[in-house]
């Protein structure tokens, strides 16, 4: 029950994008068409997924266990970015399909500030290791959620006569607030 | 200008191993600067907490009591005036708040009634959930002076006497969750006293 | 390029957020009020000048392949800094802002100044370029906090001047979103 709640709140409630202000730069971005916005949501579900796994041992077993809380944000961030590097290495080598369909997105993922934010959400939290698998996995499904959902609302807005001063990124952010005002009707199912 | 480094192995490890020893130290000391003022900043926010929620008091005496719903244990200050209790000021949470803990400092008289209400932490939508904060909306008042034995700790939506912040339903709930929290727990207390 | 025009770029032409759309995450979750924006502003004015001042100290010790992961440890080490300094002497602003404060070294802005200009010019234009660009990204964030508090809860910088209930929406997610895009397009405007 309790993982069912996460999944919802994580997913719809409080969606990362349109209600936490997370991962901003590769949903206004990445948008454009369906298709790559489901690559980069797939990249994205990996590598969160994978950096809160490995973030909450550091934090558990290295700096809650030195005392060295302080040093969060900058270990977190070491790791994250190296383990995207490494995710594209060994993606490469070991399966060319994948990285041929993920691949290009990964350099882009080390600055999206959703990894970094859900890692840190999830000690903030202080959610189990199950948890925190739980509620990463979701919250990257949240992204993946609104990125195409966005993207298929872009597609069409191409061909819609926008006044000119309002073309491009200025459309997609009101119609980025138009899609979070929808998902607030969430806000009442937990 | 000067050459650049040229990217050898040997190169390439030695600086960022002399960056990452550099800015440990760096932050090393920061953080033993900055211990003090931060250890200060929040004995200060609960002090000021505690005496906005208690009468006027001689002696407080900080004690922890076991939780009946968690594994931790909440904080209570029980305040003393010549010897007899006259308040007892809890530091008590809630898990069910929009985004997360919402966690408030909440005093009662000896008999049980609600004296007053004080937030501490919470991560609620502002404009709306944040309404639970005295400087923001005079909402949470309504608990005052109420006891818990005749005054139903939910909100009117589910069946209990706490009108809810309007649009804010779920952090209402969490606030008046955490008034729960700490009236069983205040209840445990007296059974032991 | 004078150090006039190096300065002033940040504020208009080349504002980071507003023109040159970095940092949106930031700029979207903290700004529900004035105070709120301008300390987001300023915390981060602090790390891009310091980095910029950094970066462009050790540019020439550092080997290139290594370049980007020395820049992102000397970013987080001054955004730990911030955290902790904001965390003992200013808590209440620390609260409001929370988790937007270690997410500054995820933010484009800083790097980007780093790898595109303190890692090529000189010091003091580095200072002077992570000093502009700080105060266009405070400004940006001020003027958006400024909008949705004024139109939400008719306040500014906590000042309540319109009695009664406003456009809540405005303060809630979606109006930032809107009131952002609105502001993207007037400075398209503007630097006509």
């Amino acid at each position: 029950m309790e993982y069912i709640i996460i999944i919802i709140s994580a997913i719809f409630v409080n969606n990362i994008v349109l209600a936490q202000f997370l991962g901003i730069c590769p949903f206004v971005g990445v948008s454009n068409k369906i298709s790559t916005s489901i690559g980069m949501g797939g990249a994205v579900l990996f590598v969160i997924t994978l950096s809160t796994i490995v973030t909450w041992l550091i934090q558990t077993y290295v700096l809650n266990a030195l005392g060295l809380h302080f040093l969060q944000t900058i270990a977190f961030i070491v790791v994250i970015a190296s383990l995207v590097q490494m995710v594209e290495i060994i993606l490469k080598k070991v399966s060319p399909a994948l990285y041929s369909a993920l691949g290009v997105f990964l350099p882009l993922i080390s600055t999206n500030c959703a990894v970094l934010g859900v890692a840190i959400l999830t000690i903030q939290k202080e959610y189990t290791l199950i948890e925190g698998v739980v509620f990463s996995s979701s919250t990257a499904l949240g992204f993946g959620l609104a990125l195409v959902i966005f993207a298929g609302i872009r597609e069409h807005l191409d061909l819609m006569e926008v006044p000119k001063g309002m073309r491009g990124v200025p459309i997609a952010l009101v119609t980025a607030g138009i899609l979070a005002l929808a998902f607030m009707g969430f806000t009442g199912i937990v | 200008m000067a050459a650049k480094r040229e990217s050898t192995f040997v190169n390439m490890l030695s600086t960022l191993l002399v960056i990452t020893l550099v800015a440990a130290f760096t932050l090393g000391s920061v953080y033993n600067l900055t211990k003090e003022p931060i250890a200060l900043a929040k004995q200060k926010k609960l002090e000021e907490a505690i005496r906005m929620v208690l009468p006027e008091f001689e002696r407080l005496e900080a004690i922890k009591i076991k939780s009946d719903r968690e594994e931790d244990s909440l904080q209570f200050f029980v305040a003393y005036q010549a010897d007899t209790v006259i308040g007892v000021a809890i530091n008590t949470f809630s898990n069910k708040g929009f985004s997360g803990e919402v966690r408030i400092m909440v005093s009662f008289a000896p008999d049980g009634t609600i004296y007053n209400t004080s937030v501490l932490d919470h991560k609620e939508t502002p404009g709306l959930g944040d309404k639970m904060q005295k400087n923001k909306s005079d909402w949470s008042n309504q608990f005052n002076g109420m006891n818990p034995v005749s005054y139903r700790l939910k909100v009117v939506k589910d069946g209990g006497d706490v009108d809810a912040i309007t649009a804010a339903t779920i952090s209402s709930r969490a606030f008046t969750d955490a008034v729960q929290h700490a009236y069983d727990t205040f209840l445990t207390y007296q059974k032991e006293n | 390029m004078n150090q006039i025009q190096n300065l002033t770029k940040g504020f208009i032409k080349e504002n980071p957020v507003l023109a040159q759309l970095l940092g949106l995450c930031p700029t979207l979750g903290v700004t529900t009020s004035a105070f709120n924006g301008l300390g987001m502003g300023l915390a981060t004015t602090f790390v891009l000048v310091s980095s910029n001042l950094v970066v462009s100290l050790v540019k020439n010790f550092i080997p290139d392949k290594v370049r980007i992961p020395s820049f992102i440890v000397i970013i987080a080490s001054f955004v730990t800094v911030v955290e902790l300094v904001m965390q003992g002497f200013v808590p209440a602003l620390f609260d409001q802002l929370g988790l937007f404060i270690p997410l500054i070294v995820v933010n484009c802005i800083v790097l980007g100044r780093a790898e595109a200009f303190a890692s090529k010019n000189t010091v003091a234009s580095s200072v002077i370029d992570g000093l502009g660009m700080g105060l266009g990204f405070s400004m940006a964030l001020t003027i958006l906090g400024a909008l949705r508090e004024i139109l939400g809860s008719g306040a500014l910088f906590g000042f309540k001047f319109i009695p009664g209930e406003m456009i809540l929406v405005f303060v809630l997610a979606p109006g930032a979103f809107i009131g952002l895009g609105y502001l993207i397009a007037l400075t398209r405007k503007l630097n006509k």
